[in-house]
């Protein structure tokens, strides 16, 4: 009798917490069926008038039949909880193409951002980064590069001077003739120089009065034109893609012997020849050299020993190249629609 | 230098090879080709017409009608506009169907009622430049020689079917300045030899040198010159080949005497002076430096003042010529000239330097010798002037020379090892290989084992030492044939310098915080230069500036950026946050350079924070502009050592403006751009800031020490304290924090009052305080004892009251 009064009870409690629909409807199940006062106990209160043989059987029913009862309640509760909780979320749904709150941002200028690069690709072959004033003297600027006074390559009207003595530096060159003779005739000498450089130019579209090199000078035993003529090779492909290739033209420096004249192969047509390498397939983008042995010797260093190799970049020029920018006047005019352009890292 | 193809086939075999081959083999070894030109590119129909008939227009004054031959089956009627144009000349025809430059199509027409077939040419019709237009056909049409065959091809016969190469020359390659320089350097492309022109001249018994003499007194500057003399020359125009061979070289052509001197400039790079002998005022030639202030008229008719830095040639009384430079209108060839005295000589090119720059006489004479002629040719380029004269001007050569020749001209001997010049090059020539490029150049060459001793002809100068002999055997190797390697050496440690790092951290952190860079010009006007100086020192002008805009170095950088500001404002972008980072200049007194010192600098404006569609604006206010400074001095690990001090700077609010201090020393300033300024550069409300880079970066920073992360909780106390108005939020944290003791880690202020339910003249300032100890959990009592002693410091020391 106990016994199919207990399944008889458990039926009837499965059946209700089936039809519960709600977290209260089956606590009231759970209350009514598995509390203290509920069916169940009150079964096994009555427990005593049964044979010493049925007790444990019964008591172990019970337990069955409780078991199962609280697993499928709390079973339902899990489901009643979390149908409560999408219910809640489904009304705090947002339009997630909304745009963002934007956080504040800016970035480098076009011509610095091109310096890093260059500098970063010169540090990790072993170069040092020398900068050096931009008011400097006529001795560092023009007689220790091999350019004496009565230079004819030399004319007051291409430069900014100060006093007879005195200018705006018209390359980064004299930086190179600075550290050089710090060195006191000894090498390796291995340093980019970046920096601003000034020019008695009218401003237009190519030419702007103040404007930013690069200049490069390895001085160590044994130093080539093949030497420049790979590691201005590694340049282009860094700086102008993997696909490009160089080629050295004959040239004049007065602080360079033999000195050369630097192409990029163009890409803009693949070297077939367009509008923008005037049909050549090549782009002018720097000139270099062997350092001139008296250069050298004005430095300290002994010529017979030593050899080495510098080049100058038109950091302007690599920035209109590699960006496409048309007027040189852009870098200075800083309009923030043209400065926003340069922000994102290229592969 | 313009190149004719066909003339430089004169002195250099180019069969086999066309004019853009040519071209791209000579850049290629070191002369760079600038262009090729054909002019008679896209042109036809122009034909050598026989004037017949001319008669007056009978409805127009100006026009004549003409009755042409151009060599086909009938003559054609051509109304014709020039004043010159007459019965008898031969003429340049543009025939119906006739296109010009331009694109210019010739064709059938009516004139005031008259047919017309065509158009007889000026020059210029066809493309030649005024400038190098005879002055005889300046105004009309260019009359051809009267043998010249009727029906032919004009365009050719004026040359224009030539092809000319135009090539940029280095300063050191002055050897080119001449079609046998040209030569030679193709001659050493190719392989091929080098012919020079044949001269045999027959030479009466006359000598020259009893018609004149010459002295030179000032033998530095010229120390050799040769005058001959040609007797009974008729001047008249030269032949049409050699006019049309100097105006593609890019020379007007004058008359055969003067023609020929050109051409010989062009064939020789040798500068010839033709002197009319009867008009010379002596039988002496004496050249000498000039008196001060002696005066002379050049061919141009200007009078010109001389100087003793200037060169003249004399007869012995007057200047008739400067040196080098230009001739005197005294001793002009004209047309009436039959005895003529021709110069060649050596003149230094620092007299000719001197005296071309300050006349502003620049010709194509003085750049030759400015950079010097070839000594070796002067004589030959005087018999060859001799040559030509006397063939296309008549005339009589007289024997020898008046001369004097003290120019001593050693050639270069330098000596070179096959292994200098790999080394140099990182190639692996062979002997042969250097020595058969050598010989192309045609340099004396002797070999001893590997060393070369080389002979350097003087039409070289620009080879004097090793390099430049590497050099050579580089070009003429190729390039191209040069390997690509990179330097092995001793290994050397490639890193930024700790200021670099340091810059480059500043400008990340600037950007990271939303300002971009700018660029800005160094040099301004006197006005802005020392405007927002950080130091008042004296600025540096310029000798020569260009304008009064770009004539001063800048002391600061600020009023560069507010440019940039007005310039973008203008354009309706009025949110701006920018930096620059650059140098400013100060003179320095007793030293010769300028002190230069980076600075770093920024503006802003505008919006500071804009989120449109959560309606959410917040405009730049200085504590933007602080708060962007301050991220600046934590990443440089100075945020301890800045303080600030509110300041009255000229041009900036005086009441929201504040120097910054690296501890007690002023290293720049921070604040908004005083308003009546705002108006005048019409930019909006703008915070800025300049800082002295190089204080920041070169200032000691503290290593970083790890701090145990506490494992005991802290306590925070809030304090609310009235104040007077004018007390500084800043100044009461200084006594907090000295007052907390070490138990007090950190302090902040959470909130600020200023509002009307203060009483007048005071406000309220909340501070947050946090106490902990890293050793042990603080009891209530520690906590008291120091917050008390906060709360006694505060009211001591600045008059707070705990607000209740
Ligand atoms: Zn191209």
């Amino acid at each position: 009798m106990m016994q199919e009064r207990l399944l008889e009870l458990q039926e009837e409690a499965l059946q209700k917490v089936a039809a519960a629909s709600e977290l209260k409807e089956l606590n009231e199940v759970r209350v009514s069926y598995l509390g203290k006062k509920g069916p169940i106990t009150e079964v096994l209160r009555g427990m005593g008038k049964l044979s010493a043989e049925e007790r444990p059987k019964i008591g172990a029913l019970a337990n069955d039949v409780r078991e199962a009862i609280a697993s499928k309640i709390e079973e339902k509760q899990k489901a009643l909880e979390t149908a409560a909780v999408n219910a809640k979320l489904a009304t705090e749904t947002i339009d997630v193409t909304l745009p963002g709150r934007p956080v504040n941002k800016g970035n480098l200028h076009p011509l610095t951002r091109v310096v890093e690069e260059i500098e970063d690709l010169f540090i990790g072959m072993g170069y040092t980064v020398a900068e050096g004033p931009e008011v400097e003297s006529d001795y560092y600027n023009f007689e220790a590069l091999n350019l004496p006074k009565s230079h004819p390559a030399r004319d007051m009207q291409d430069s900014f001077y100060i006093t007879d003595e005195i200018l705006m530096r018209t390359h980064t060159s004299p930086v190179q003739a600075r550290t050089m003779e710090k060195h006191k005739g000894q090498g390796p000498v291995k340093i980019i120089c970046p920096g601003k450089v000034y020019r008695r130019d009218n401003d237009d579209a190519t030419h702007s009065h103040q404007f930013q090199q690069i200049e490069g000078l390895v001085i160590d035993e044994n130093i080539s034109m093949s030497d420049l003529k790979g590691t201005l090779d590694v340049f282009a492909k860094k700086v102008f893609g993997q696909d490009r290739e160089i080629r050295l033209r004959p040239s004049f420096f007065p602080f360079t012997e033999p000195s050369v004249e630097v192409d990029i192969s163009c890409k803009i047509c693949g070297g077939k020849g367009c509008s923008v390498c005037k049909q050549t397939g090549w782009i002018e983008v720097l000139g270099g050299g062997i350092v001139h042995p008296n250069v050298l010797e004005m430095a300290g260093f002994d010529s017979k020993k030593y050899s080495g190799f510098a080049f100058g970049i038109g950091v302007e020029r690599i920035a209109m190249l590699k960006y496409g920018v048309d007027d040189i006047r852009h870098f200075y005019t800083n309009d923030v629609r043209f400065l926003k352009q340069f922000h994102h890292h290229e592969a | 230098m313009f190149v004719s193809y066909k003339w430089l086939q004169d002195y250099v075999d180019l069969s086999g090879i066309n004019a853009t081959e040519l071209a791209d083999k000579i850049t290629k070894s070191g002369i760079e080709v600038e262009g090729v030109e054909k002019k008679s590119e896209g042109l036809k129909g122009v034909v050598i017409g026989h004037v017949l008939e001319r008669e007056q227009h009978p409805n127009a004054d100006k026009l004549n009608k003409c009755l042409v031959d151009i060599g086909a089956e009938n003559p054609v009627q051509i109304i014709c506009g020039a004043p010159n144009v007459d019965k008898g000349q031969k003429v340049a025809v543009a025939t119906v169907g006739a296109v010009l430059p331009g694109n210019f199509k010739i064709k059938k027409a009516k004139l005031r009622g008259e047919e017309s077939h065509g158009m007889i040419c000026s020059l210029q019709e066809l493309g030649f430049e005024s400038k190098l237009v005879s002055k005889d056909y300046a105004t009309g049409i260019f009359v051809f020689p009267n043998d010249t065959e009727v029906g032919k091809d004009a365009l050719e016969e004026l040359g224009l079917s030539d092809e000319v190469l135009e090539l940029g020359l280095t300063p050191n390659r002055s050897d080119a300045l001449s079609m046998l320089g040209v030569a030679y350097e193709v001659g050493a492309i190719l392989g091929r030899e080098v012919k020079w022109p044949v001269i045999e001249n027959e030479e009466a018994a006359e000598k020259a040198s009893d018609y004149i003499s010459v002295k030179v007194e000032a033998k530095a500057d010229n120390p050799l010159y040769i005058a001959k003399i040609i007797k009974d020359v008729k001047v008249g125009p030269s032949p049409l080949w050699m006019q049309t061979r100097l105006m593609s070289a890019g020379i007007r052509p004058h008359n055969n005497v003067v023609d020929i001197t050109n051409y010989i400039l062009l064939e020789y790079g040798q500068p010839l002076h033709a002197f009319d002998y009867d008009r010379f005022g002596s039988k002496e030639i004496v050249i000498r430096r000039a008196k001060d202030a002696e005066k002379i008229v050049t061919l141009d008719e200007a009078e010109r003042t001389l100087t003793p830095e200037h060169l003249v040639i004399t007869n012995g009384n007057e200047p008739v010529a400067i040196a080098g430079v230009m001739g005197g209108a005294n001793s002009e060839v004209k047309n009436d000239t039959t005895n003529i005295i021709i110069e060649s000589a050596y003149f230094a090119g620092t007299v000719v330097r001197k005296a071309s720059k300050d006349h502003g006489l620049r010709s194509e004479a003085s750049a030759r010798f400015e950079k010097g002629v070839d000594p070796a040719r002067v004589r030959e380029a005087g018999e060859r002037a001799a040559q030509l004269i006397a063939q296309y001007a008549g005339g009589t050569i007289l024997q020898g020379t008046a001369e004097v020749d003290e120019l001593t001209m050693e050639p270069a001997v330098i000596s070179i090892t096959l292994e200098k010049i790999n080394t140099l090059l990182g190639t692996g020539m062979t002997v042969s290989e250097v020595e058969s490029i050598f010989k192309r150049l045609q340099f004396g060459v002797e070999l001893d084992n590997e060393t070369f001793t080389i002979t350097v002809p003087t039409r070289r100068g620009d080879i004097t030492i090793e390099a430049d002999l590497v050099e050579e055997a580089a070009r003429l190797y190729g390039y191209d044939n040069i390997p690509a390697t990179l330097p092995i050496g001793s290994a050397t440690p490639g890193q930024l310098t700790d200021y670099q790092i340091k810059r480059r951290k500043a400008r990340r952190t600037l950007e990271g915080a939303g300002l971009y860079q700018a660029v800005t010009y160094s040099l301004t006007s006197q006005e802005k230069a020392a405007q927002f100086a950080l130091e008042t020192r004296e600025s540096i002008r310029l000798a020569m500036p260009m304008s009064e805009e770009r004539s001063q170095l800048r002391l600061s950088i600020v009023p560069q950026l507010l440019e940039v500001v007005k310039y973008n404002n203008a354009r309706q972008l009025d949110s701006l946050a920018l930096y620059e980072i650059g140098s400013v200049f100060f003179k320095q007194d007793g030293q010769e350079l300028p002190e230069e010192k980076e600075h770093i600098a920024g503006a802003i404006t505008g919006l500071w924070e804009s989120h449109l569609w959560q309606g959410e604006k917040k405009p730049v206010d200085f504590y933007v502009a602080k708060g962007v400074i301050e991220a600046l001095f934590d990443t440089l690990g100075l945020a301890d050592q800045i303080s600030y001090r509110q300041a009255e700077i000229n041009d900036m609010h005086p009441g929201r403006t504040a120097e910054v201090l690296l501890n007690s020393e002023v290293i720049g300033f921070i604040g908004q751009v005083h308003p009546t300024v705002q108006k005048d550069l019409d930019i909006k409300e703008t915070y800025i800031f300049e800082l002295s880079l190089k204080a920041l970066a070169e200032a000691e920073v503290a290593p970083i020490a790890y701090e145990t992360i506490p494992r005991y909780p802290s306590t925070t106390r809030d304090i609310a304290l009235v104040v007077d108005k004018a007390t500084k939020a800043g100044d009461i944290q200084s006594i907090i924090i000295e007052a907390g003791g070490k138990l007090l880690k950190e302090v902040g202020i959470f909130d600020l009052y200023e509002g009307e339910r203060m009483e007048q003249g005071k406000k309220s300032i909340a501070y947050s305080l946090k106490y902990f100890d890293p050793e042990r959990t603080l009891t209530d009592e520690d906590i008291t004892k120091a917050h008390d002693n906060v709360l006694a410091a505060v009211k001591e020391k600045a008059g707070a009251e705990l607000r209740g």
